[in-house]
Parts: structure tokens; C-alpha cells; sequence
């Protein structure tokens, strides 16, 4: 194997590879060893610390849990691909009194934190008369305002890399402008964006664990409300480790079904540098 | 303008904490992300194979839950003792740090094969070819993405108002003992960032015209 860096490795490299491979491998092992004897000296894996987590009923408030942040994730995640069509829209009008406010919007709510934007909802509303505004709510706006402006620049940047002569072509046999949009561009831009879209959608999953911050009753909330027990040795690391699995399970699942997309349709992302950089800006 | 001038002190110290802790993170995850990225490329199968481990794991790992443990669960391992807003740092470092080795190995992909051939042939040695013919080409590329790199980092400090460290987006609850509004305080705070997020997309903006590679 030979590429940019490095030449096909010779006997003498090999070894000397093999070497380097074994100092690696001995240093991660290392590493792992150092904070599982962390973990194993501070009792953390003492049964007193895990029995909290055989209880049925806690096992139930857990999926409880899990789908409060599969729903606020689910939500957000339609919401913001719709936000992110109408800015589209409103981002290649041809009328500037349309297209300039659309940009202004989507600039504004890609530069705000997300964090921030939810404690807008959560803290700034409700004392103006927006009593209505639950967690759930500010959880859902914000993840929908921030990941709908991002999604309507990737979607603009598919259009964009579109060769000319599509529109062109659909322009010549007498298509209107929507038609061209909704018949030529956008199914080549979705086709060739779907696996960016859905690394973004990856972001969207992991920011709902920004909700913990605004008391969302979702997987972190119950871990710190475990972790906190005394009756069970306040098994903080243990909740921790619980409820990390299941959040990193569900993000390398939908990891798994972008990378799927992306082999499937044979696009990277990488060849699309400007999506990419979006995702890159947004996560 | 009352809200934010009568309160000065609060948001200067905020926003100084919140650059403070960006450009710290930034210097670490810069230097773990090299590493890491360097890994990534390398000829070595096993250091490949960490690299990939690495980026992946902490790629799907939601930033308020690594803030999570460091913030509550380093404490009970009886590690020295150190302020949260270190653990934030270390937290926002090892996160940024998969996006800098990514942007990184990606950088590096993008030099076309031919340049390192042509480098060898015309007898440059390993040294001369890196640093007169890839490096050059690989750092072009690599600035833009990771100015990106850099803005998503300085939002995500904001993460760590969450767990005791006051930094900007701590100022809402400081400012809520003082009595102020929080919707004015957050909408301050909302554009001091914005403006923070354009001085990067400016340079950035500058950087990516000064470096194009015309190919």
C-alpha cells in the first residue's frame, strides 16, 4: 500500500512497523488499565454501587427516559428538515425583500449556541406570558432553529454542486422555477447530501443532551438522579456508565446508517468539502 | 443597554473565562488531534486502528455527557483534585480533538497522489518532499475546515455553564440574583456571540481566499 506520505513499507520498515505497533497497543492497553484500577480502587464496580440497576422499576423509568430523548430527537429531527426546505426556498427566491431576511435568519441561528437558544425558550419566555413553554418545548425549538439553519445550508450547498447544465436543461424545455427546483435539483441534491444529512441528524441526537442543562427529564437527568442515591453508595460512575451506553449506542447506530448511505451511494461527504464543513461548524 | 452596562463586571468576566477556556481547549485538542490525526495516516496498522477507535467512540459521544463524567465522576476517583473549569477544558479538549484529526487527514487526502511521486522522482528525499511539496499544499486545505473546527468549539464552551464553570453562559443565572430579566441578559448574551462566531468567520473567510489552490 502506497500513498501520499509513505511508499509500499520495505523488510526493514515492516519490522520497524511491527515494533511501533506493539508500543502503541502496550500504551492503550496502559491507558485503560490506569482507569479501570481508578475505577476497581474507588469501588466502582462493588455490587452495592450496580444493584440499584436491577430493579424493574428502574429498569422501566430508564426506557422511560431513553424515548423522552427519542422523541425530542424525532421531533426535532422532521421539524428541522422542514425549517430547513422552507429556508431553502426562501434562500434561492429571486425577490431580495424574501432572500435577505432568509439569509439574516440562518447566519443569526447558526452563530447563536444551541445551548443558549434553549435557555432563550426555557428562561427568557415564560416570563414574558409564554407560560406554555415546557422543557420539552425549549428543547425542540431550539434543536429545530439551530439544525433547520444548518440543514438549509447543506441543502444549498448540494444544489450548488449540481453541474450548471441540469438547471439549464430543465430551464430549456420550459419548466417553471419551482418545477425546476422540485423536480431537478432537489432530488440530486437530497440523493448526493443524504449521508451529510444524517451525520447532522447524528448532531441533532447528541445536543438533546444539552436538555439536561435545561432540566429535560431525558438519559442524563436520570443519571445524575441515580448517581445521587446514598442508600446505594450514590453510584455516580455506574448511572454514568449506564446511560453513556445507550446514548453512544443510539448515536453510532445512526453513525452506522449515514456510513451505510454513504457506501451505498458511493458519495462521501469528503467530496462535498462545504457540507462537510457545515456539519463540522454545527457539531 | 441598561442590563448589560449596569452589569459589566458579570459579562466581562464571563466572556473572558469563555475565550480563556476556548483558547485553551483549542491549544489541546490541536495537539491531541495532531497526534491523533497523524495516527490516522500512519503506515502502522495498530496506530490506525486507535486512531479510528478513538474518533469514532468519542465522535458519537454527546459533549454534555463527557462534560457529565468529568464533572461529577472524576471527582470520586480520587485523581488530584482540579477546578471544573479544567475538567471543562479537558472535556472540550477531547472532543475537538476528533473533529481537528479528521480535518487533518482529510487535508492531507486531498493532495493528489502525483506530487509525492513527482517529488520523489525528480530526487527529493522524504524530509525536502514534506515540507516543500505536501505540507505546503496539505495546510492550505486544512485551514478553512478547521477555522470550523474552531467556531463549533467556541459555541460548545457554552456547554459548560452547565457544570459550574461561570463563563458566558453563566451569566443568566448570576444575573437572576441581581433581579435582571433573563430574556435581555440571554439576548446579550446571544449577540456577543454572534459576534465572536463572525470575527472567525471573517478570518476564516480571509484565510480561505489568501490560501486557494487553484488545481
Amino acid at each position: 500500500m502506497s500513498n501520499v506520505l509513505f511508499d509500499a513499507p520495505g523488510p526493514r520498515a515492516r519490522v520497524r512497523h511491527r515494533y511501533i505497533g506493539a508500543i502503541t497497543l502496550v500504551a492503550v492497553v496502559a491507558i485503560f488499565a490506569f482507569i479501570l484500577l481508578r475505577f476497581v480502587e474507588t469501588g466502582q464496580f462493588t455490587a452495592e454501587k450496580w444493584e440499584l440497576f436491577t430493579i424493574p422499576f428502574v429498569h422501566a423509568k430508564i426506557l422511560e427516559a431513553t424515548i423522552a430523548t427519542l422523541q425530542a430527537f424525532g421531533l426535532a429531527a422532521v421539524l428541522s428538515l422542514i425549517l430547513g426546505l422552507l429556508l431553502l426556498v426562501g434562500r434561492v427566491s429571486k425577490h431580495r425583500w424574501i432572500s435577505v431576511p432568509t439569509y439574516l435568519f440562518v447566519e443569526l441561528f447558526r452563530a447563536i449556541p444551541l445551548l443558549i437558544l434553549m435557555m432563550i425558550m426555557y428562561y427568557g419566555l415564560p416570563p414574558l406570558g409564554f407560560s406554555f413553554v415546557t422543557p420539552f418545548i425549549a428543547v425542540v425549538t431550539g434543536l429545530t432553529l439551530y439544525n433547520g439553519s444548518v440543514l438549509s445550508e447543506v441543502f444549498r450547498a448540494g444544489i450548488e454542486s449540481l453541474p450548471k447544465g441540469q438547471a439549464e436543461a430543465a430551464y430549456a424545455i420550459g419548466m417553471s422555477k419551482t418545477q425546476v427546483m422540485r423536480m431537478i435539483l432537489l432530488p440530486q441534491a437530497l440523493r448526493a447530501m443524504a449521508p451529510v444529512i444524517v451525520s447532522q441528524l447524528v448532531v441533532v441526537l447528541k445536543d438533546t443532551a444539552l436538555g439536561f442543562i435545561v432540566t429535560y427529564q431525558e438519559l442524563l437527568y436520570l443519571a445524575k438522579f441515580y448517581g445521587a442515591q446514598p442508600n446505594y453508595g450514590s453510584p455516580i460512575i455506574p448511572s454514568t456508565i449506564v446511560m453513556a451506553a445507550i446514548y453512544i449506542s443510539l448515536c453510532l447506530l445512526l453513525a452506522g446508517v449515514a456510513k451505510y448511505i454513504e457506501v451505498r451511494t458511493k458519495r462521501g461527504p469528503a467530496k462535498n468539502i462545504r457540507a462537510q464543513q457545515l456539519v463540522n461548524e454545527a457539531a | 443597554m441598561d442590563t448589560l452596562l449596569n452589569n459589566l463586571d458579570v459579562f466581562v468576566d464571563g466572556f473572558a473565562l469563555t475565550i480563556q477556556v476556548f483558547l485553551w481547549s483549542a491549544l489541546f485538542a490541536l495537539i491531541l488531534g495532531t497526534v491523533v490525526g497523524a495516527m490516522r495516516v500512519s503506515p502502522v496498522a495498530p496506530m490506525r486502528a486507535v486512531g479510528t477507535g478513538y474518533v469514532n467512540l468519542v465522535r458519537n459521544t454527546p459533549l454534555t455527557l463527557l462534560m457529565f463524567f468529568f464533572a461529577f465522576g472524576y471527582p470520586k476517583l480520587d485523581l488530584p483534585s482540579v477546578s471544573y473549569t479544567t475538567l471543562a477544558i479537558f472535556a472540550l479538549s477531547l472532543y475537538s480533538a476528533t473533529y481537528v484529526a479528521e480535518t487533518l487527514r482529510a487535508g492531507i487526502n486531498t493532495v493528489p497522489l502525483g506530487q509525492a511521486e513527482a517529488a520523489r522522482a525528480i530526487g527529493l528525499t522524504f524530509g525536502q518532499s514534506m515540507s516543500q511539496v505536501l505540507m505546503p499544499q496539505a495546510f492550505r486545505a486544512v485551514i478553512p475546515p478547521m477555522m470550523s473546527v474552531f467556531i463549533a468549539l467556541l459555541k460548545n464552551t457554552t456547554v459548560a455553564a452547565g457544570f459550574s464553570v461561570a463563563e458566558a453562559g453563566a451569566i443568566r443565572a448570576t444575573l437572576s440574583e441581581r433581579g435582571e430579566p433573563a430574556i435581555i441578559v440571554l439576548l446579550w448574551v446571544a449577540l456577543l456571540f454572534v459576534l465572536l462566531v463572525a470575527i472567525l468567520s471573517f478570518v476564516q473567510r480571509k484565510l480561505e481566499n489568501g490560501l486557494k489552490v487553484l488545481r
